[in-house]
């Protein structure tokens, strides 16, 4: 590396983290609750439990369950149909005035699929880890909230990566995790900054990126919907909606049959977003920590309860439900999140040292600073 | 300018280390999506490896600052 390259790499650093480190402050601050999102949630708010059923107990047919939906929501319309993940033997109905109103005013209720009995309407909307779930994914100003915390996340990429490429200037007469205790402060942070920053380079870039793929979620929804779901309605992407649909129970039997080692994880009801006009479409998931996190969509034609088409996800949906687990750290256990949570920490020490080292590099120019305080990349370069 | 800040075998030591511990908590990333059990053990210690490595450097140092005098912590 050249004196005037490391200059420019220095540069990059500088004005990647400037830029960013705000955001990515309130990013990490928020983070932090949500990776214990599902702790929070049960601790601060009452659930109905599902009834205790013997094993082997066949649950209650869909299509009565949806009629007692029915009748509990008069005049409304179900959007989807999911089978919660985290409590077998829970179905989530999803509600709203028309079919194809915004999901996000979806109102949602429990029904246990053992019994058929209606268990509670949660009201999501002003729980605390609602909250930091919208200040966190899009600051409360929907897509382009997203897309702008995807670009500080980029930012954040340049940071680490122009960071890898600085650690080394500074590092010329240090051993790795030496810290010059004896020294000013700044001198001390720097070596802080410097050798967490250099340990936890993998797993900033894994958060920083899955968290970029993260913000494009709906765009790439988009894309499936266009190109993917269309192509598997065939002619049936103009067929009129049907006056009555056929049977749900006999549509997941049906689909089951077809995936034999997978399970339906959300049936979506035609004119909804992730259905034809006429078609259900069922989401199927694997039963392997990997598959159990990928999708494959069913389409049955909702008038006929015919078989129409399925498919694999394609490799741009693929990568984006990879991509929501690594960013998340909810997939290895509560000793994972515990990790999760402290590289978290470690991550808000890198930031505020890095902001604490510009702020006091401004203060005491070079030529002014104690004698071995030189801690600006420029100072550690040759001239 | 075409001077050479560090020279190759000077860059190489110093992100030798750096460079395996990317890798072992990289790969513990992949471990826990695997599989279950034995893989979230392994992920368990490969994603922790960077933190039992800043304990390490951390222990000895916060022991030496409580052991310090007041006077010695003005000099620094």
């Amino acid at each position: 590396m050249t004196n005037s390259g490391l200059r420019k790499w220095a540069w990059v650093h500088k004005w990647s983290s400037l830029v960013s480190t705000v955001f990515l402050l309130m990013l990490c601050i928020t983070g932090l609750p949500l990776i214990f999102h599902h702790e929070i949630d049960d601790l601060l708010h009452e659930h109905a439990q599902p009834a205790a059923v013997s094993p082997g107990t066949p649950p209650v047919h869909l299509d009565g369950i949806m009629e007692k939906v029915h009748q509990r929501y008069p005049g409304k319309a179900i959007q989807f149909l999911a089978w919660d993940d985290e409590e077998p033997g829970v179905l989530l109905w999803f509600i709203n005035d028309r079919v194809d109103s915004d999901p996000l005013t979806n109102r949602i209720a429990r029904y246990d699929a053992n019994t058929g009995a209606f268990l509670d309407e949660p009201d999501f909307n002003g729980r605390f880890t609602t909250i930091l779930y919208r200040l966190h994914t899009d600051m409360f100003a929907g897509l382009p909230g997203k897309l702008f915390l995807g670009l500080m996340g980029a930012f954040f990429v340049a940071a680490i990566i122009s960071g890898i490429v600085v650690y080394a200037p500074f590092m010329r007469k240090l051993k790795f995790g030496e810290i010059r205790q004896s020294r000013a402060r700044p001198v001390r942070w720097l070596d802080w900054h410097n050798f967490l920053g250099i340990i936890v380079v993998a797993w900033m870039l894994v958060v920083g990126g899955t968290g970029i793929l993260n913000t494009w979620a709906d765009l790439v929804v988009k894309i499936w919907q266009y190109t993917q779901l269309t192509e598997m309605l065939g002619d049936g992407k103009d067929k009129p909606a049907p006056t009555k649909l056929a049977s749900i129970e006999d549509a997941v039997k049906l689909a089951r049959g077809k995936l034999p080692d997978m399970e339906p994880q959300t049936l979506a009801f035609p004119g909804t977003i992730f259905a034809g006009p006429a078609h259900y479409v069922i989401f199927f998931k694997g039963n392997t920590p990997v598959t159990s996190r990928l999708l494959k969509p069913v389409v049955i034609d909702a008038e006929t309860g015919a078989f129409t088409d399925m498919r694999d996800m394609p490799w741009y949906v693929t990568a984006l439900l990879i991509s929501k687990p690594l960013h998340f750290g909810d997939y290895g256990g509560m000793p994972l999140k515990i990790i999760w949570a402290i590289l978290d920490l470690v991550t808000i020490i890198i930031l505020i040292t890095g902001l604490y080292l510009w702020i006091a590099r401004r203060r005491a120019p070079a030529g002014q600073a104690l004698e071995g305080t030189s801690f600006s990349v420029a100072e550690r370069i040759p001239t | 300018m075409s001077q050479q800040v560090l020279s190759k075998t000077t860059e190489h030591s110093i992100y030798r280390v750096p460079a395996i511990i990317a890798l072992v908590s990289g790969v513990g990333l992949i471990f826990a999506l695997v599989g279950d059990g034995l893989w979230d053990v392994m992920s368990w210690l490969a994603v922790g490896l960077p933190l039992a490595i800043a304990a390490w450097v951390w222990w000895p140092i916060s022991a030496f600052r409580q052991k310090a005098t007041p006077a010695s912590r003005v000099l620094d």
